[in-house]
This record gives C-alpha cells, structure tokens and sequence, in this order.
C-alpha cells in the first residue's frame, strides 16, 4: 500500500449558494502524478486552489503529508505552483523571478545562485537569466514559470492548465519534459487540465470531474475500458466512446446504453452487419482514417481504418462487433457490472 | 514599377502631416508662438508714456535676481513643491492601495477620495476659508473644545504657506488615487497568488511587485504634480492673496501681479521664461534617467 502524501477529505466549496465543488474525496500517493480532468467549469480548478489554500474549504479537511491544512496559508503547505497565465512578474529578469520565493525565505546569496543555476539548466534557460518576461516566447515563459516552481524545492507542485496557453506541437514536447521532471524530481504532481489526451498521456491517476463532483478516479486504463459512467464513456478516449440505444441490439434489454469503441467496430458486408449506418465524414490522420457514421438509434459511432479512406459521405455502411467489446449503462447513465453477453 | 510607389509613399507622407496638422496648428498658435514672444518680450525694458521701449538683453533677468521679493517667492515654491508632491503622492498611493481591497463599501470611500477633485479650486479655498477662519472656523472651534487658543492660520506668516500647501494636498491626492486605481486594477490577480505560495508577505508584496509596476504611473502622477506645484494658485486669491508679506505667494501669483497689478510686462516675461526653462529641465531629467528605470508593460 502506497504511503498517502495528499488526503482530501469530503470537500465542498460554494459560492454564494452556487456550487462550486462538492463531497470531493481524494488521496494522492507519495510521488504520484495526478490529473484532474473535466470540462471548464467542472470544478478541477476549484479542487486545486483549495489544496493550495488560495481558497479555503467551507466543508472537510485537507491533508498534505500528514498535517491538517484545511486552514492553513498557502506559504504553510510546502508546494509550489504553475499557473495557467504563468504569473510571472514582468518587470522582474527571469532570474529574479526565478529566486523571487527564495528571497522571500531569506535563503541566502550563494546558495540562491547555486539553485538557480540547476533550475536553469533542468529547464534550458541558461544565458536567458536577464531578460524581462516580455521578451520570451510562450513556450520560454511556461519554462521560466516551471524553473520557479522547481527551485523551491517542494515536495508537491500544482499545476493548473501549465500547457492551455502554447500551440499543439511545442504541448507535446513540454508533455514530456513534465513527466520526466516529476520523476526525476521524485515530486508529486497535481495536474489540472481540459485535455484528456494530456491527463492519460501524463497521469499515474486520473480523476475526471463534472459539475463540481468526482465521476471516476483511478488509472487511466480503468477510465478508458471501464468508464464508470455514460460521462466519463463519452469524456475519454479519441474519439470517444460512441453510445447506443439498447434497443437497437437485440438481445441486451437490461442495459439502456450500450457503449463501443472505435477500435472495436468493423466493417462488415452488405446484410451481415450488425448496424447499417451512414456516413457523415472521414478525418484522416495519417496512419489512420476515422470515419463517423450516424445512426438513428446512437450518437459518436466512429470506425478507425487504417491508412487514407475516402468513403463519401452519405453512403451506408454495415458495422460488426464483438460482444465482449460492449460496454452497458443503466438508465442513470451508470455501468452494470456483469452485463458481459448476458442476456436478460 | 516603382513610379507607383514614390506615388504611394508620396500620398502616405501626405496623409501624415494632414492627421498632425490639428494638433500643429494649435500648438504652434498657443503654445510655441507665445513662449517665443514672451523670450522676445523679455528682452525688451518697459513701455512708459515718456520712454518707449527699447532692446535692453539680459537686465530683466538681472533686475529679478537682485529683487528679494522673487527670491523670497522661489522659496515659497520649493517649499510649496516639495511638501505637495510627495506628500500628495503618498496619500494618494494609500487611498489606492486602500480603495483596491476587498472592504465593504468600496465604491462610498471611492467616491468619497475623489469628490474634492471635482470640486473647483476656487469653491474649494471657499471652503477652506470656513475651516481656517480665526474664532468662527471648524479648526478654531475644534481647538475651543480642548481649551485651545484661537489661532489665524491664514493671517500669520509661519502658518500661511503650510494652510494653503493642506488645501493643494487635500485637492489632488484624490485625482491622483484615480491614477493608482487604474493602475493596480491593471495587475493582474495571480501575481498576488503566485506571491502568496512562495511566502512573501503584504508588504514584500507591495514592496518588490506593486509599487515597480505602479512606477510609470507614479512619474506620469510626479510630472503633473510638479506642473500643479507651479500653475496651481486659484485658492491665492480666496485664501491669502499671497500674504501676508509675501509669506504665501508663489510664482505665477508674483508673475500675475507683475503683469496685472504692476504693469511690468517684461519683468513677468523674464520670470516666465526662467520657470519654463525650470521645468523643461526637470522635465527631461525625469523622462530620461527616471525613465530607464521604470518597466512599462
């Protein structure tokens, strides 16, 4: 059993009688990288500035490496952060910027110099010491913003939508020098973002909200083949998870939806498929050609077909699947646990 | 080829000088024409009924050095100046810093700071004028309840500059809050945070990030409060007239009653002249050195 490094326990947090998030349970292993995944205005933020302490619980209790911080200041809970915007000071260098904290803590020339100088260079910012935010790219500040969560040294770094704000290629890239930081670092790791694809890439544990509750929390491989609901089925995966009406499928009454991966559908010829679908559109992405197909009875049906197709839209098509392939959701949207073939 | 392009630049050029000449013309017929004609003046003696005037150079500059009055009114209005500035500035960054926290009321103490700024100097040295009054005025009666002698700040030359340097404080430490208000609503909220998990109190706060990004407002308040220091004396008339014995007055109240009450026209040129010169030079000094150590965003 992994020693707990972050408990949370049963927070809420509203405003002005709104919800902001609610009963969120959570408890981080030590050294854990951890996502917090959902739509905007889920709660994932919320959740983190509450473990930061830039807002305080109006119910539970946080936990961070043993001690009650529910009401402690920020400065209290040894952990740094990285913040969307990056937050860094613009009339100061990067260096000051960089050791701003240190400063603060009275650490003292030499040693501020030394830290610098390592953070730096983890981050590829040596012979940028001097210059003001404002004459470094996206990218270059994201890093200024990643050396000053790293110079502080602390056990736990937050980090909320640290990638929002760079384009698709440089995100990849910066994916990885995250993952690899935390790691090497041996840090533990709260990650917010909107981006599935970056929660799973990235994430020891994953934890998908929607409107201000925990839907599902585990590994990633448990949010994808075992959604825990029609949400986090559809939320996951890409594409995701497409959902029929059970009703189109004989034999599987007991369940209202009934969930399919794109890689688990095939074509099938004329008369033998199990659905007959029409074509909507094909998205080629290199290697692979997603072709979504409608159907009158299910919604986000994709196929996945290797290489580039071009099928016009409009054309019907025949789709077969495996039974063991499915996936079953009762009528609140929530998964039956043994609906594996069975039939009612 | 290029002979569209010599058209183009030629009807770019064109299309500049039209959008300046406005603020040229203006300009030149109410700023650059008069400086120019008030040096001209001040080079020339008196027109008096049995002596014309005539080119004299430099001795009405020389006649204002060895006048005691004009040493006297220069006193006055470093005086005036370095207690102003500062101390308005101050005020004003506090109101600010105060008026931009989370306190009930906010938008009452807003407008509260900045009523005095709407009001016209002249109704304001009015209503000084029933603050400062011997035996009837709110001081005076305040003092009475405490067994306080009667005192005529206005009337004694020891507390006459300090009484109207209060009212000039008073006046634009509230214009200038609105300047700092805009300002600090311009630093965005997460700075405060980031400065929050890395420990750093109220104070290095407002110390190391605050007041650096408030800089290029503090100088643009700092240039206008040196320009108020001089051209601000509407509340002379109501207040002291200057008095008493020169106590009060500053510059431009000197340079008024040269010209209006004295009929010196070149004595109030040449004075004219040294003040502009006075300010061009502080001026540029703050917009060089200062300048380069402000960060604008």
């Amino acid at each position: 059993m992994p020693d707990t490094f972050v408990e949370v326990q049963n927070v809420a947090k509203r405003w002005n009688g709104q919800l902001g998030v609610e009963g969120v349970s959570l408890s981080i292993p030590r050294g854990s990288f951890v996502a917090l995944l959902g739509p905007s205005g889920c709660g994932k933020s919320t959740t983190l500035r509450l473990l930061s302490g830039l807002e305080l619980p109006d119910e539970g209790r946080i936990i961070i490496d043993g001690k009650d911080v529910t009401t402690a200041a920020p400065s209290e809970r040894n952990l740094s952060m990285v913040f969307q915007s990056y937050a860094l000071f613009p009339h100061l260098s990067v260096a000051e910027n960089v050791v701003f904290g240190l400063k603060v803590r009275r650490v003292p020339a030499a040693e501020r110099r030394e830290k610098l100088k390592r953070a730096l260079e983890i981050t590829g910012l040596l012979g940028y010491e001097a210059r003001k935010p404002g004459a470094l790219s996206g990218g270059q500040r994201q890093r200024v913003a990643l050396a000053r969560a790293i110079v502080a040294n602390q056990p736990l770094c937050l980090m909320d939508e640290p990638l929002s704000n760079l384009d698709a290629k440089l995100r990849a890239s910066v994916r990885k020098d995250i993952k690899k930081l935390q790691l090497d670092l041996g840090i533990t790791v709260v990650y917010v973002t909107h981006d599935q694809t970056e929660a799973m890439s990235m994430a020891d544990h994953v934890v998908l909200m929607r409107d201000g509750r925990i839907q599902q929390s585990g590994a990633p491989e448990d949010l994808y083949y075992r959604p825990a609901n029609t949400f986090v089925a559809e939320f996951v995966g890409a594409p995701p998870m497409a959902l029929i009406d059970s009703a189109m499928l004989p034999g599987f009454e007991r369940a209202t939806m009934i969930g399919l991966r794109a890689e688990s559908l095939r074509l099938a010829e004329a008369g033998k498929g199990r659905l007959k679908c029409r074509v909507s559109e094909c998205e080629f992405l290199g290697s692979e050609t997603f072709v979504g197909l409608t159907h009158p009875g299910a919604r986000g049906l994709t196929i996945s077909m290797p290489g580039l197709r071009h099928i016009p839209a409009g054309e019907n098509l025949e789709i077969d699947f495996a039974d063991e392939d499915l996936h079953f959701f009762d009528a609140e949207g929530n998964r039956l646990r043994h609906p594996n073939g069975v039939t009612v | 080829m290029a002979q569209h392009v010599n058209i183009e630049r030629r009807r770019q050029a064109i299309y500049g000088w039209l959008l300046l000449s406005p603020a040229a013309i203006l300009l030149t017929a109410f700023a650059f024409y008069p400086s120019l004609a008030t040096l001209w003046t001040s080079l020339f003696s008196r027109e008096t009924r049995r002596k014309p005037s005539e080119f004299v150079g430099t001795e009405n500059y020389a006649d204002l050095f060895t006048d005691p009055t004009f040493w006297k009114v220069v006193t006055n209005n470093l005086i005036y100046a370095g207690a102003t500035i500062p101390v308005s500035i101050a005020i004003a960054l506090g109101m600010a810093l105060w008026a931009n926290s989370k306190i009930p009321a906010r938008g009452f103490v807003r407008t509260a700071y900045f009523t005095p700024t709407v009001l016209p100097m002249i109704a304001a040295a009015n209503l000084w004028l029933f603050f400062y009054t011997p035996g009837l005025g709110v001081l005076d009666q305040i003092g009475a309840l405490f067994g306080l002698p009667s005192v005529n700040w206005l009337g004694q030359p020891e507390t006459a500059l300090w009484a109207v340097i209060i009212v000039t404080i008073w006046k634009e430490a509230g214009f200038f809050m609105i300047f700092y208000l805009a300002a600090l609503q311009t630093i965005p909220e997460d700075l405060k945070e980031a400065a929050d998990i890395e420990g750093a109190s109220r104070l290095t706060y407002t110390r190391r990030i605050v007041l650096p990004l408030l800089m290029p407002t503090t100088l643009f308040i700092m240039v206008n409060a040196l320009i108020n220091s001089v051209k601000l004396i509407d509340h002379l008339f109501i207040l002291t007239k200057g008095g008493p014995n020169d106590a009060s007055k500053l510059i431009l109240y000197y340079i008024w009653e040269m010209a209006f009450a004295f009929f010196d026209a070149p004595q109030a040129a040449a004075m004219t002249i040294l003040i502009l010169l006075v300010l061009g030079v502080v001026a540029g000094v703050k917009f060089t050195i200062l300048d380069k150590r402000t960060h604008y965003q």
